[in-house]
């Protein structure tokens, strides 16, 4: 288990560059001048010919790509991620502010999306081709293929301008103290919708591996033995058949990010997709830099989490 | 809690679907599952509604009764009614000739982007399979690394520095979404590269790269048309969302996903539904078709699903 995860520690350190190269890389292909980016076409007409080479310099956009790459990883790894083209804050106080409702809406909708999701596997499994199984299949895949924004305007529809139900936006009631229940009237919509893509994921993914799960020797043994059924299907073939779950959970994780951009953008989420919504409209690439970073080293950590889980609840796992 | 006859009773009556195909063994296993295909219901009803939907937006002029650009100042924001079936929009352009022209660009998006990742990720697949060591270690890292990064905030990341337009649109998502189909390309060869019939094909002094592409890849495709399948439904989605964001098509070119867009404007959302409720339904019925042939593939491609 130790060799296992020092060398998969190991290996996450050329993933860690190979991410902060894969920013550096989106943003060096940005056309026109750095420098014009920052200071603004204005400011750069105002000066003199040796105050903009001497800023050039002081910037070191004079230096070739790859040195400039290395002097902002530098400071990246220093905390350092420059500064917005407004406000006051810099990106690592932008994004420390905005994690936390991030995470929350995240945090919920996962939960939402495996109490949904798996139950509706398990019974599409135990019921297979039955009329049953043919509906939630059909919602699963509803699930899948509907656009969270059309199902966000859809909800904001209904439950806010309908039936006057729901708040359409943000984190909390604007002028009230702070209350659980408020937070959690504004987080009833933008956690289900985030969440409804993975319910259908994981329902789909649960009745597959439920399937064959059920399939499985050690189930036909668990039978022989007498065991009641539901003693068979709950602790020795559910078990199994979640098992990969861990990984799969963790691979929802880019998806939810991705997803939050617009979930957040439609609700006004205060989160870290609103902010990099915003920043690609302003063309903030300080802060698109930013988020695109830590986003990818926040997934880069919970694969590496769920590998080790997953080592951890399966003895089959070889550790070579 | 059911008992076990309700789980296994469907079972048997599969395995003797499973002898009978056994029986009729001399069909070519290509046939056998086009005839799984064909028996699967809800993709058939995908396949069936998409080529309405295909048809609709191929021959869009001859459907549309107007061009999507035109705008009749004096009418906008009309609701349904006969001269403009699914009303006009705030430019007074008719809702449904958009909707037409709009599928195009979702197709359009859908089938190129996800040519160019499968294309990729053949490319990239069978290298890394077929050569292994070092070469395959770079590329497996490259994936990894990808995998590491939310496809939208990259997408969006990437559309802020090019600017957005169909084109970028395309190549993005295009270039984000090889990690896939190299793993599945990479996986699928590791396991043929054994089988003797390649090494048969080496001994005779084959070239690697014939090998590769009359041996091997024809292996290799059936799973990869499942994916790409997914992989259009998932790039439909995704142009939708860009666009909705004002970050992928821009008006006037219509798209499914921009014509949403304007609903976050409260009196569109609450008042003139045909303006956003369309292309909702829209996207998700064409996705949907899609995700649904999807699963009809992987049902007649995959054997495992045979046990069942």
């Amino acid at each position: 288990m130790t060799q296992y995860l020092i060398r998969r520690l190991l290996i996450s350190i050329p993933l860690f560059f190979g991410i902060t190269l894969i920013v550096y890389g989106i943003y060096a292909l940005a056309p026109g001048d750095p420098l014009t980016a920052i200071l603004g076409r204005d400011k750069m007409a105002l000066m003199s010919p040796a105050q903009i080479e001497k800023m050039r310099h002081d910037f070191g956009f004079d230096q070739p790509v790859i040195v400039r790459y290395a002097i902002w990883l530098g400071s990246a790894l220093h905390g350092d991620l420059g500064y917005p083209t407004t406000g006051s804050k810099s990106v690592l106080e932008n994004l420390q502010e905005r994690l936390g409702p991030t995470l929350l809406l995240m945090a919920v909708s996962l939960v939402l999306a495996l109490l949904f999701g798996i139950p509706m596997g398990i019974i599409m499994a135990l019921k297979q081709y039955s009329a049953i199984d043919y509906i939630l299949t059909v919602i699963a895949f509803a699930n899948l293929s509907i656009p969270s924004f059309f199902l966000g305007l859809g909800m904001i529809y209904i439950f806010s301008l309908k039936l006057n139900w729901l708040p359409t936006f943000g984190m909390s009631t604007v002028g009230d103290p702070f209350s659980w229940g408020d937070l959690a009237r504004h987080l009833v919509m933008p956690s289900m919708i985030l969440g409804i893509f993975n319910a259908g994921v994981w329902a789909r993914y649960t009745r597959s591996s439920m399937l064959e799960v059920m399939h499985a020797d050690y189930v036909t043994v668990a039978r022989a033995k007498g065991l009641q059924e539901r003693v068979v299907i709950f602790r020795h073939a559910f078990r199994n058949a979640l098992l990969p779950l861990i990984t799969i959970v963790s691979q929802s994780l880019p998806g939810l990010l991705g997803g939050a951009v617009i979930t957040e953008t439609i609700f006004q989420w205060p989160g870290m997709g609103m902010l990099s919504w915003r920043a690609t409209i302003n063309r903030d690439y300080a802060v698109l830099m930013g988020v695109t970073l830590i986003s990818a080293l926040m997934i880069l950590t919970s694969n590496l989490i769920a590998d080790l889980a997953y080592a951890w609840a399966d003895p089959r796992i070889k550790y070579d | 809690m059911s008992d076990s006859s309700t789980v296994s009773a469907p079972a048997t009556e599969k395995q003797v679907q499973n002898n009978l195909e056994l029986r009729s063994k001399s069909q070519a296993p290509s046939r056998r599952v086009l005839r799984k295909f064909f028996r699967h219901r809800l993709a058939m009803f995908g396949l069936g509604l998409l080529v309405i939907i295909t048809v609709l937006a191929v021959f869009a002029p001859v459907f549309a009764g107007y061009d999507y650009a035109e705008q009749d100042l004096k009418n906008t924001r009309q609701p349904p009614s006969a001269t403009h079936i699914l009303g006009s929009d705030s430019f007074g352009r008719d809702v449904w000739s958009r909707m037409l022209y709009g599928g195009r660009v979702s197709l359009q998006v859908g089938l190129l982007a996800v040519g160019v990742y499968i294309a990729l990720g053949i490319l990239l697949g069978s290298l890394a399979g077929y050569y292994g060591g070092v070469v395959d270690f770079i590329i497996m890292r490259g994936v990894d690394v990808v995998l590491c990064f939310p496809t939208l905030m990259v997408i969006i990341f990437a559309v802020a520095i090019l600017g957005p337009s169909l084109t970028n649109t395309i190549i993005v998502i295009g270039l984000l979404g090889w990690p896939g189909p190299t793993r599945l390309v990479r996986g699928q060869i590791l396991s043929i590269r054994e089988m003797d019939y390649i090494m048969a094909a080496r001994s005779v002094g084959i070239p690697d790269r014939r090998a590769i592409l009359r041996h091997v890849l024809p292996g290799v495709l059936p799973p990869l048309i499942v994916s790409a399948t997914f992989g259009v439904a998932g790039a439909i989605l995704t142009e939708a969302a860009l666009s909705f964001l004002n970050l992928g098509i821009r008006p006037p070119e219509p798209s499914w996903g921009n014509m949403l867009s304007q609903a976050q404007e409260l009196v569109i959302l609450e008042q003139q539904l045909w303006l956003w409720l369309p292309p909702g339904l829209a996207i998700m019925l064409a996705v949907l078709c899609i995700n649904f042939i999807g699963d009809g593939l992987r049902d007649a491609i995959d054997p495992r699903q045979r046990d069942y």
